[in-house]
Order: C-alpha cells, then structure tokens, then sequence
C-alpha cells in the first residue's frame, strides 16, 4: 500500500516536473501581460468579464499593429477569489514570463497579490481592486477603477447637494471590503451634508438572501432614500423583498449596482427610479462604447458589465503608457515597470470610463463619476 | 518491532530532510519555479495542519471536523500579534517564532475550552458539534474590531467607526475583513522546523506511554476504561497537542499573506484537512505528510489545462481514494505489483 503510494506520488510528481522547473524563456517579441481574477467559484462574474474583455482589447491591438511594433499576449489565470491562490497565480505568470499584470480582479486577492509584486517591482494595474489598500504597497501599482473612499465621497455629496432626502439609511455588507469602504467614507462625509443616516443595518456574505430584517430597520427609521454600496445581485434581491413590504424609498447605488437590469428573473420595473454612479453604461450612445458592446455580444452572447469595461480600458492604458516609455519586448519585468510608471502619469486615455482619463503616482485614476436613473428599464443620465 | 519503529521515523524525518535540501540546491542553482517557489510555504503549513488533524483522527480515533477553527485563532492571534511588535521587534525570525509560539498557545487555550465538552461525545455526534465549534470561532472573529491609538486598544463589536479611536489610531482587526498588512516573515526555513518539531511531537507522542493509552482508548475505550485510564484526560490531551499545532501552523500561514481573512477558515479547509488524512491513511504519519503536498501542489501545477484542471483534480482525487482504499484495489494491488515486486528483486540478485 505504502509503496503503491509512493509509486504514485513519484509518476504524478514526473508528469508535473514542467511545472516545478523554470521554463526557459522562448523568443521575446512579445510584450507578456498577466490576468488575475475568480474564473471559478462564487465571485467568477466579475474575473470572466475581466478576462473576455481583456483579450477583446488584445485581439483590437494586435489586428491594428500592436505596440510599438510588437504583438501583445494575454494569460489569464483563476484565482477563485481566494489570496493565497492569487499569489499562486501570480506565480505561475511570473514563470511564464509575465512583464505587465492586470489583476487581481477582486480587493482582498489584489492586496496579497500586490505585496508580491511591489517586492518584485512588477507592474500592476487592476482593473477593479477599489479598496485603498489595494495598490498602496509599492509605486509599481495603478487602478482604473474609482476608489472605495472617491466613490462614497461622490455619494454623499450628491445625495447631499441636490437634496434628495432628509434621512439616509444606509445596507452594506460588512464582511466586503469594496462595500464597507465605500460606507466608511460616504458616513464621514455625511457629518458635512444636510442628511442624517438614521440606521445602518449590515448583513455579510453567509447570510446575504433575506434582507427583511434590514429592511425593516430602515422602514421603522423613517428613511427617505436608502443608500446600497453593494454589487447587484443582493440589490435584486433587496428590490423584490422592500416590494412585497411596501416599503418605496428612493435607492441609490453605486458602482457594483451596475448589472442590475440583466439579472435572469428579475423584474426590472422594480429598478425604475434607482440612481446609481457608476462609470459606465452599457447602453451610452458614443461609438467606443456601442463597439465594444457589440463585439462582446457577440463574441459572448451577454452585455458587458462595468467590470468588462474596466478591464478594456486597462488594457488600453498599459498600450498608451507603453507607446509613451518607448517600451520593447525585450525589457525584463522589472525594467519595464520602471519605464512604464513613469509613462502611466504622463497620459490621458478616452476609454469605455471616462472621457480624459489620468493617473497620479499613487496610482489613483482621475476622472469624473456619471450619476445615471433607471428609466424605462433603460439607464438615462442625469 | 522498537527497532523497526525508530527506522520507520527516520525515514520520515529523512523525507523531510531531502525535501529540504533539494528545495535549496535547486534554489541555489536557479532552477527552482517562481510557482513553487510560493507554494513552499503554503506546503509547509498544509502538512502541518494534516499531521495534527492525524493525531486527533487517526491516533485518538476521534472524526473532527472543526479543525480549520484553530488554525484561524493561531493565524489571527500571530497577526495580530506580529502587526503590534512590528516597531517594537525588529528581527522577522523571532518576531514569527513568538508569534507562533503565541497561536500555539492560544490554540491550545480554545483545544481546551472546544475539547471539554465535545469530547463527552462520541462518532458522528462529535463530527458534527466540531463542525459547530469551528464555525462559531470563524463568526467570532468576524465580529470583532479591533483598533490601537496612542490611548491604547479599542474593541468593538460594531464597526469599525464605534471605536472612537483618535486619528492616528490604525485598525487592526477590520471585522470580517481581517487583518491587512502582517509582516512577510514566513520563511521555508521556518516551516521546515516546524514540521520537523511537529513530527517529532506527534511520533514521540504515538511512541511514549501517553501514546499507547490514547491508542487503547481508540480501539476499545471499555477495556481501556476497566484498567484505570483516564479516559477524558487522555482524550483531551491528543486534542489540545493538535490543536496548538494547528495553531502554529495558521501563524505560520498568517506570516505568508498581506491579508487574512477569517473566511478562508471555513469547513472547507476542515475537509480538506481530513481528505489529506484519510488519503495519506488514518494513522499514518508519513503518508499524511505525502498527501499534504501532492494534493496541495496539484492543482498549481495543473493550471496549464485551465478550465479543466477543477475538474480534472477532483477526478484525480477520486482514482486515487479508489486505489488506495477499495478492497478490490487493494487485491488486485496485493497481487499483481506483490508479484512485480519480487520478480525485481530476483532480477536484481
């Protein structure tokens, strides 16, 4: 038996060993960039449409020339949300040659994945890590994505500046990161507005089906408006739920409300009337985005979300700053990333996002929130 | 027998050894990957956390199904612990040495507190109310906030704004979001040595007096009972060992990763703790140690099949509890590679 073990161990471990030795590098005409994100598992949403849309962006950039004269190569890897298989993944692009990385899609992965990274001096740019912690650990890291803190500041102070409501509730998850970030600031900056939050209930990510609850502790409060930091499909089920309670504040959103008309079963008539900030929509009129909707219709059969278009822009960025530094294919990681940080502050992309798009050396994005209601199951500026 | 017992421990301390060297001569030669370069450590605290499950599951015959609870209070008590000293103690290595000193301690506090009731129970009842256990030290921790100013410690039960923290306090504990930002001391080096001292814990406690009374209360606890051996005392005692080296091994975890957060520490990991158990064999050390590693490097290092490498892990998992447990597997492997066997070792003559 114990022998039989061991034979096994040792034909596994052989039919791995490509695996455990480094490979040696092939010819390098291409610029390498590494894709991070849950493919599988619970949050796989979000990491797939980073990835189909990454390598949209790719495949637009190789058909028009590349960069600099050099093709680029996309390797997306699954993380299945989890920071210790990030770093794995990290790893695993580290060996296949990886000199730019896209990723990690989610927050906590982002974090474990850019300590790593920073040490290696490898440039990383994450297409949706908005908690702050995210890109803080080494000057190598940018984001496309607003930051948690920008995102409740902007809330508050629109809430507050167009007088939507006297009295806030606020539903937040609290064992998310993106979700309590935005909470924690959009509650410092309601002290300077004239709204008062008068109950915050929080559910987390075990117990996230019935909001009753929660909703029950707003109604009692009396709030006007409730404010939801929270990705759509909970805010589908936090729709349906206040309807059959007849409860009718106005609702607010934010970013990961995006998505919300595209929910199978949902009906969207419940979202009539709910304002978000988001970045971007999916049923905007200028070219770029009607493009790029209908290239990833077809090519995936579903519309892109605010994540897809991130992901793109990312991908377009890394292309304008690697334009910039003058880049080529034959700089090692290291090497490269030092040209291109420099590069990232110096340029202004017009992507799915926003419209003249920079970057400070933190590596926060500058550009400007569109507050968009929901009308006609259709989103419509405000 | 004594004599065959000690080369059998050598071996297995050997395997560890060579392990360890070859690791650092591929280190050293360059030629090691940046993939396993990560998992070393994560290897590390995987075995650890088989052997120690081995000794409540296969030594004291008791299914736990709460492990990973442990492992979350040694990993958080490090961290935390390792985030407060970060000024105060300079030197990683001993920073991680106490702070895994402290995991285990606390670990071994809450194998206590756990083991006293539970262990009254027996079977599939004990299963389940661990299972409990290590779901409720998972919520525990995720309610707690923690944060430290020039006042002192804050707690809080809330949020992180009920605090009342001054402005250059930082959070430490962020509910469930856990601890962000612990220092990278993890080193090989480290999880080598404590695989070695858990080895020798468990194989010397298997070995000693204490050993052979927590193995008689496993195969026939009334017999054991009708001889005077304290049965909850033994008991407890195999619990709170492994408990405490779950605990040195989550510190040890804690110490690999910028983040920590409880959820990782979810039933989940508890059986995938047993399935390296019950692969590497209930009761054997060595073949804990074995499957630790193959099943955790596995599905790294079948990331080249992409979307099938989930699916194809859990089909490996499946042929490979086939093999090494269904009776007619083992049969047929008696016979057949019995046969292949000698055959070698005349052809060898």
């Amino acid at each position: 038996m114990k022998k039989f073990s061991k034979v096994l161990s040792v034909a596994v471990s052989a039919a791995m060993v490509a695996g455990v030795f480094t490979a040696t590098a092939s010819a390098e005409e291409t610029f390498k960039i590494g894709g991070i994100g849950p493919m599988t598992g619970a949050a796989a949403v979000y990491g797939n449409a980073v990835m189909n849309a990454a390598q949209i962006a790719v495949d637009e950039i190789n058909e028009a020339g590349g960069v600099n004269g050099a093709q680029l190569e996309f390797n997306p890897q699954d993380d299945e949300h989890d920071a210790e298989k990030s770093v794995n993944a990290y790893n695993t692009l580290k060996d296949w040659g990886m000199q730019m990385l896209l990723g990690s899609v989610t927050s906590a992965p982002c974090i474990a994945v850019e300590a790593e990274a920073a040490n290696d001096n490898m440039f990383l740019l994450t297409p949706s890590g908005s908690a702050v912690d995210c890109i803080t650990a080494g000057d190598n890291a940018f984001r496309v994505c607003f930051s948690d803190p920008d995102q409740g500041l902007a809330s508050a102070k629109y809430i507050g500046e167009n007088g939507l409501a006297e009295k806030v509730a606020v539903i937040y998850d609290s064992s998310d990161v993106y979700s309590s970030g935005i909470y924690a600031t959009f509650r410092a900056e309601a002290e300077n507005q004239p709204f008062e939050i008068v109950a915050d209930p929080s559910f987390t990510s075990d117990s996230k089906t019935d909001f009753s609850v929660q909703l029950q502790q707003a109604k009692d409060a009396g709030a006007e408006l409730v404010f939801l930091p929270i990705y759509y499909n909970e805010a589908a089920l936090i729709f349906q739920q206040a309807a059959g309670m007849d409860f009718a504040p106005k609702w607010f959103g934010v970013d990961g409300m995006d998505g919300i008309l595209s929910v199978e079963g949902f009906d969207t008539s419940l979202a009539e009337g709910v304002m978000l900030l988001t970045p971007f929509s999916a049923d905007a009129e200028d070219d770029l985005t009607k493009n790029f909707v209908a290239k990833y219709q077809e090519k995936f059969g579903e519309v892109p979300n605010q994540f897809a278009a991130d992901a793109y822009d990312g991908i377009y960025a890394m292309k304008a700053a690697l334009e910039q530094s003058g880049a080529t294919p034959d700089m090692d990681a290291s090497t490269l990333c030092d040209a291109v940080k420099v590069a990232m502050t110096e340029i202004t992309v017009d992507g799915l996002t926003g419209t003249g798009m920079t970057w400070s050396a933190e590596g926060e994005p500058s550009k400007a929130p569109k507050a968009v209601v929901i009308e006609n199951g259709a989103y419509k500026g405000m | 027998m004594k004599r065959k017992k000690l080369k059998s421990n050598l071996i297995t301390y050997g395997i560890v050894i060579a392990a360890f060297v070859l690791v650092q001569i591929l280190t050293y030669t360059g030629n090691l990957s940046s993939l396993l370069k990560g998992l070393l450590i994560p290897l590390c605290v995987y075995v650890v956390l088989a052997v120690s499950l081995n000794l409540v599951v296969g030594i004291s015959g008791e299914l736990s199904l709460g492990h990973a609870g442990f492992m979350c209070v040694g990993a958080f008590s490090g961290a935390f612990f390792s985030k407060c000293m970060q000024g105060v103690i300079v030197s990683g290595g001993l920073r991680l040495f106490l702070a895994m000193l402290l995991g285990a301690g606390v670990a071994a506090v809450f194998g206590i507190l756990v083991g006293i009731p539970v262990l009254r129970l027996k079977g599939d009842y004990l299963a389940i109310v661990t299972l409990a256990f290590g779901e409720i030290i998972k919520n525990v921790i995720n309610v707690f906030y923690v944060g430290i100013d020039s006042n002192g410690v804050h707690v809080s039960m809330k949020d992180q704004f009920s605090l009342g923290m001054d402005v250059d306090g930082t959070v430490i504990l962020n509910g469930p979001q856990g601890i962000t930002g612990t220092p990278k001391d993890a080193t090989f080096l480290a999880g080598i040595i404590l695989i070695l001292v858990t080895l020798f814990i468990v194989l010397n406690l298997i070995d000693s007096r204490d050993g052979r009374a927590i193995m008689s209360i496993r195969d026939n606890r009334i017999a054991a009972e009708s001889i005077g051996i304290n049965i909850t005392k033994y008991k407890l005692m195999a619990f709170t060992i492994s408990a405490s080296l779950a605990g040195a091994a989550g510190a040890l975890y804690a110490h690999n990763l910028a983040t920590l957060q409880a959820k990782k520490f979810d039933y989940n990991l508890s059986i995938m703790a047993l399935v390296f158990v019950v692969l590497g064999g209930i009761g054997n050390i060595r073949g804990s140690v074995i499957a630790a590693v193959v099943l955790t490097a596995l599905p790294e290092l079948l990331r080249g099949l992409s979307n099938y490498r989930m699916l194809i892990y859990a089909i490996v998992l499946i042929v490979m509890m086939l093999f090494n447990w269904a009776p007619k597997a083992l049969e047929w492997r008696e016979r057949y590679l019995s046969r292949f066997f000698k055959k070698s070792v005349k052809e060898g003559k």
